[in-house]
């Protein structure tokens, strides 16, 4: 954290210019500064914090709420609260104009840092997300049951929702506005999909994710561009110095608008918020009421000043914003759930704020703030209102609720009030916000859009607003009427405590409206960026009879009519043709995508490794194989022989050797059999070692010699058990290419090595090695770089050699064990094992009669797929019966016995062809027992050590076990 | 400027090719041989570093130009990690084999199930 400052008083020159309206609200600099620096110092440091403690706060919610049930909410509001109290201490300071600051630094490098900037348009966000969030947090411990699945979950999410909307709201890097934009997605996407064992719900998860993520990467690419023209990556920068225009920008503002659009659900993306109703109902309150789908709105104001003057960034806000705020309110009239009411009323309400908040003049910021915190409260408490109506009645659907205005009086009063708000009647604070909404828009009273585009503007407002006006009307009815048609349903009132959250919301939009004054010094702050129209708008009740005021009146006599005329108006609704539905779109292209990938799929991915290497070998000849080619034709790389320096050899002894090498390479290649496959292996590598003899290099010959002769040794050891012969495939093109493939490659990389080393400059580095090989003390060079100068690598190597011994000890130990076991037959075998394991021990710790009863079960079973066996087994079936004719024999022999008819008799379903096979792991252990090996062996790993000791308390029931079994046997 | 010997160059040629062409057969342990010849095209790839045949980098009283070490130092290293992940290669095999009596390595049989599939298994 390096700086927590408070901006002097902004210093655009737009301020001076009213000067007597900021000296109103702003103290003089100097005078009173100096007295409140001292406190405010250090506050604006503490938001940092506070987005720290949600996080804090998070980590134990779960366990706190399986404990404490959903009072837990009540803690995990405390960082919003924290937050709210926070925000209004500073609210004198930032509607006076000084934006708090708060800096920690991130990657300075790249730009990036945790910038902090709360202005007038900030806090008015923080009311929302951290106000309304701590009142929904008291509302949700009243909600939810204790022990409800996943609460604690959903508590934590929430939370973490709740701090990630802060950051969104409060930060000054468009990255880190990015990275918080996103947490608020995959909160919302975890809060969505609470009830994950609903298919509903885990759909309307991946949708609202898709649609805000997805939309969120394209504004990711817009913030890139964006921050790349301006050089500067602060929004604050960015907005005060807008880059100048070209296509870029446009092609930037076109994709934050569509990351803006996505997140606040404008047309044609609002699709995924009325599915995202399936999420409980404070979730949907908080989420897609007040805070996330107000960060749209908020990133379209928050350019608004340095963009809106752009006309592509301004009719894009205004037409979107003006069909949303239609769609929505259209669709809203025609659902019978009071949820989606809310929610396609939310979508209408959300293309009213954005088209507000990217008008860019100041009466429309003014609209905008007011209109803002008006949904906030008004919409919220409807939320909270429905989740009331739903717990107590267990149903939110219009045609099954009646009388409940009667039963719930307070409710009703309050949820009426809420309603009222958000059609805009007077003395709430959404009839504030509308009177201003329609100023903004009367033609000649703003500087923008101009005369005609104000009055389409204007027009479309009023049709929103009527339309408005009719599914809050609806909303009132279908909620609290009396129904004739409707029978009543019983239910239990709810608490005081629960009806609180609501009632205290409209209490805030009923105190904003009665008072205006409270909320327009913030509407001012954010609007004086603004361009001004021809005077000055302050948000009240009464501006006197003015147009805006006759639209209102209008609106309220349609906006009554249409409720009054509700059949004939559902009847015309019914009559509309359909529109295409923007969730079929939304389908169609998750469907297409999947379709694509599943045809990539197919095409590319054959499940034949020697295809995949195929794959990667031809990459590599048409990419840097043809930008090799290209240079050599252009002349652009230099070939050795055009500068007379191209040498054949070094000295004509190493072409009788590179001969060698090479006829025994190819020789390799070509063997199919294993044996003599491995001495040509292993002349090649002797005959390399010849060539580093003749390079100078001896050291490097004496390791490659002993590194030769060890692996050839162990080769044999391998091989001896494996196929006389390789498994060869039919020649045929396929092979040609293959052959071709590889020859090509190989060809290409020695000619880029001999290329690229030809090309070399500079001298060797190791230069420097020669000058300081007293200092370590030694002649050979190559030794001292690998004991002294590049130890480090030395012991690397150590590592890696060892690493390689211990997975070969346990490769090959393992298989004395005989754990080879098939995985769909793990669990007989493991039995299998078991009972292998257990005579083994009998055998070492009880008498010999015992060893010779636990013998013969595993006998018995491990002769069967013997006999059925081809030629190889007959080799097995010798082995098998060579010990069964003796079993007397050593404590040894019968152990391996034991071990081989374990598998065998583990799976005596499978004949046929796997009878071929099956007996191989039975001679395997006996091949090993035959140099003696075998009695040491259950003492050979100190895992298996254990086994044998606890045995003899059980040993003398197990052997009897068998003995018991045996007996039945013959 | 002088560029390695072009015989070397050859040899490191037919080294790599072998390599790639044992590397896709599907006998596992025609894999493992691969590898070992990959290593070896490696270390001849180190070695065209070097300019010309030159005394071995020993200090001693000769005078005249000594071979580069560091490559050297680097191929030591590569021919003992070649060494290592031969050996481990080869208990692989081995263990495979034994597991179910097959040298040749085997399509993935998912990827061959996906390969199959006509509908997306999931289309939201």
């Amino acid at each position: 954290m390096r700086a927590a400052t408070l901006e002097g008083t902004p210093s655009r020159p737009a301020d001076l210019l009213r000067p007597a309206r900021r000296t109103g609200t702003a103290p003089p600099p100097g005078g009173r500064c100096a007295s409140v620096l001292p406190m405010m110092i250090d506050v604006p440091m503490l938001l940092p914090a506070i987005l720290a403690l949600h996080a804090v706060v998070a980590v134990p919610l779960p366990p706190l709420v399986r404990r404490l049930g959903p009072r837990a909410f009540l803690l995990a509001g405390v960082p919003p609260a924290v937050s709210a109290v926070w925000a209004l201490a500073q609210a004198p300071a930032i509607v006076a104009g000084r934006a708090a600051t708060a800096e920690v630094a991130w990657a300075p490098a790249l730009g990036i840092g945790l910038n902090f900037r709360v202005d007038a348009l900030s806090l008015a966000m923080i009311v929302l997300v951290s106000g309304i969030g701590a009142v929904i947090f008291c509302y949700c411990a009243a909600y939810f049951h204790h022990g409800e699945r996943g609460l604690g979950r959903l508590a934590a999410v929430l939370v973490l929702f709740s701090g990630a909307m802060l950051g969104v709201v409060t930060t000054d890097n468009l990255f880190a506005l990015y990275v918080f934009w996103e947490l608020t997605s995959v909160t919302s996407f975890l809060l969505v999909g609470h009830d994950d064992r609903k298919e509903q719900a885990r759909r309307a998860a991946t949708q609202a994710l898709v649609t805000t993520a997805g939309t969120g990467l394209l504004m990711l690419i817009g913030f890139v561009m964006l921050g790349h023209a301006a050089g500067d990556y602060s929004i604050s920068g960015l907005v005060a110095d807008p880059p100048d225009g070209g296509p870029w920008l446009t092609v930037a503002l076109v994709l934050v608008l569509a990351g803006a659009f996505g997140k606040s659900a404008q047309v044609p993306l609002h699709f995924w918020l009325p599915g995202a109703m399936v999420a409980p109902t404070p979730v949907s309150a908080y989420l897609h009421a007040a805070a996330m789908v107000k960060g749209g709105v908020y990133l379209v104001a928050r350019l608004a000043p340095g963009f809106a003057d752009a006309d592509l960034w301004r009719w894009l806000v205004l037409g979107f914003g003006l069909a949303t705020m239609l769609v929505g309110g259209w669709r809203a009239l025609r659902q019978d759930d009071l949820k989606l009411l809310l929610a396609y009323g939310t979508v209408s309400q959300l293309g009213f704020l954005v088209l507000l908040g990217g008008a860019g003049t100041q009466v429309a910021g003014v609209a905008m703030i007011a209109m803002l915190l008006a949904h906030g409260f008004f919409k919220s408490a409807l939320f909270l209102t429905v989740g009331i109506i739903d717990h107590q009645t267990g149903t939110r659907s219009i045609s099954r609720l009646t009388g409940l205005g009667r039963r719930m009086p307070v409710l009703a009063v309050a949820a009426t009030l809420a309603a009222a708000s958000m059609a805009g009647l007077p003395p709430l604070v959404g009839f504030v916000g509308k009177e201003a909404a329609l100023e903004a828009f009367v033609p000649g009273a703003a500087p923008a859009p101009g005369p005609e585009g104000s009055a389409v503007m204007l027009t479309g407002l009023v049709l929103g607003s009527i339309l408005t006006f009719a599914y809050s009307a609806r909303f009132v009815w279908g909620a609290f009427a009396d129904k004739s048609t409707v029978s009543e349903r019983g239910f239990r009132r709810p608490s005081a405590a629960f009806v609180a959250a609501p009632v205290a919301l409209t209490a805030v939009s009923l105190g904003l409206g009665l008072a205006p004054a409270l909320a327009d010094p913030l509407a001012q702050g954010y609007a004086h960026d603004l361009p001004a129209g021809h005077h000055a708008y302050h948000l009240s009740l009464w501006h006197g009879i003015t147009l805006p005021l006759l639209l209102t009146g209008l609106v309220i006599a349609a906006g009554a009519l249409m409720f009054v005329r509700r059949r004939a108006v559902s009847r015309l609704q019914n009559r509309m043709p359909r529109w295409p539905d923007a969730e079929y779109g939304y389908h169609l292209f998750v469907h297409g995508v999947y379709s694509v990938a599943l045809s990539v799929t197919r095409r590319t991915q054959s499940g034949s490794l020697p295809v995949y290497l195929g794959i990667i070998l031809a990459t590599m000849l048409l990419l840097p194989g043809a930008r090799l080619a290209a240079g050599l034709i252009t002349g652009e790389i230099a070939v050795p022989g055009v500068q007379g320096a191209f040498r054949l050899w070094d000295s004509p002894l190493e072409l009788l050797v590179a001969a060698v090498v090479v006829v025994t390479t190819i020789a390799t290649v070509r063997e199919h059999r294993r044996f003599p496959a491995l001495i040509l292996l292993s002349v090649l590598g002797f005959g390399i070692a010849g060539l580093f003899v003749l390079h100078g290099a001896p050291d490097l010959a004496l390791t490659l010699v002993l590194v030769e002769t060890l692996t050839t040794i162990i080769l044999v050891f391998v091989l001896r058990r494996l196929p006389t012969t390789f498994s060869v495939r039919p020649n045929g093109w396929a092979k040609r290419l293959t052959v071709l493939l590889c020859a090509a490659a190989g060809t290409f990389i020695a000619l880029a090595l001999w290329l690229m080393t030809a090309a070399r400059t500079d001298a060797p580095i190791s230069q420097g090695y020669t000058e300081r090989a007293d200092e370590a003390g030694g002649d050979n060079l190559v030794n001292i770089i690998l004991a002294d100068f590049r130890a480090l690598d030395t012991l690397g190597e150590i590592v890696v050699l060892a690493t390689a011994a211990v997975a070969v000890a346990s490769l090959v130990l393992l298989n004395r064990r005989n754990r080879v076991v098939d995985e769909p037959a793990a669990e007989v075998a493991v039995e299998a094992e078991e009972e292998a394991r257990l005579s083994a021990a009998a055998e070492e710790h009880a008498d010999s009669v015992a060893a010779h009863a636990a013998a013969e079960p595993a006998l018995g079973q491990g002769q069967a797929p013997a006999r059925g066996a081809g030629a190889e087994a007959g080799e097995a079936e010798m082995t098998v019966r060579g010990t069964a004719a003796g079993p007397e024999g050593a404590g040894g022999e019968s152990r391996a016995e034991a071990v081989g008819g374990g598998p065998g008799g583990g799976e005596p379903a499978e004949g046929g062809p796997a009878g071929g096979p099956r007996p191989r792991p039975a001679d395997a252990p006996g091949d090993a027992a035959d140099p003696g090996p075998a009695p040491p062996d259950p003492g050979d790993t100190p895992a298996d050590s254990a086994d044998p000791p606890p045995d003899p308390r059980e040993t003398p029931a197990d052997p009897d076990d068998h003995e018991g079994s045996d007996d039945g046997r013959p | 400027m002088s560029a390695p010997g072009f015989t070397l160059v050859v040899v490191a040629a037919v080294l790599y090719s072998s390599g790639f062409y044992l590397l896709l057969q599907r006998s596992l342990m025609r894999v493992v041989f691969g590898i070992l010849v990959l290593g070896h095209a490696a270390n001849v790839s180190l070695m065209l570093t070097d300019r010309a045949i030159t005394l071995p980098p020993l200090l001693t009283e000769h005078e005249g130009p000594l071979s580069d070490p560091l490559p050297q130092a680097m191929a030591l290293t590569a021919i003992v990690i070649t060494f290592g992940v031969t050996t481990f290669l080869l208990a692989l095999a081995y263990r495979v084999w034994l597991g179910d009596e097959n040298d040749e390595v085997p399509a993935d049989l998912e990827d061959r199930r996906i390969g199959r599939l006509a509908e997306p298994e999931d289309s939201a």
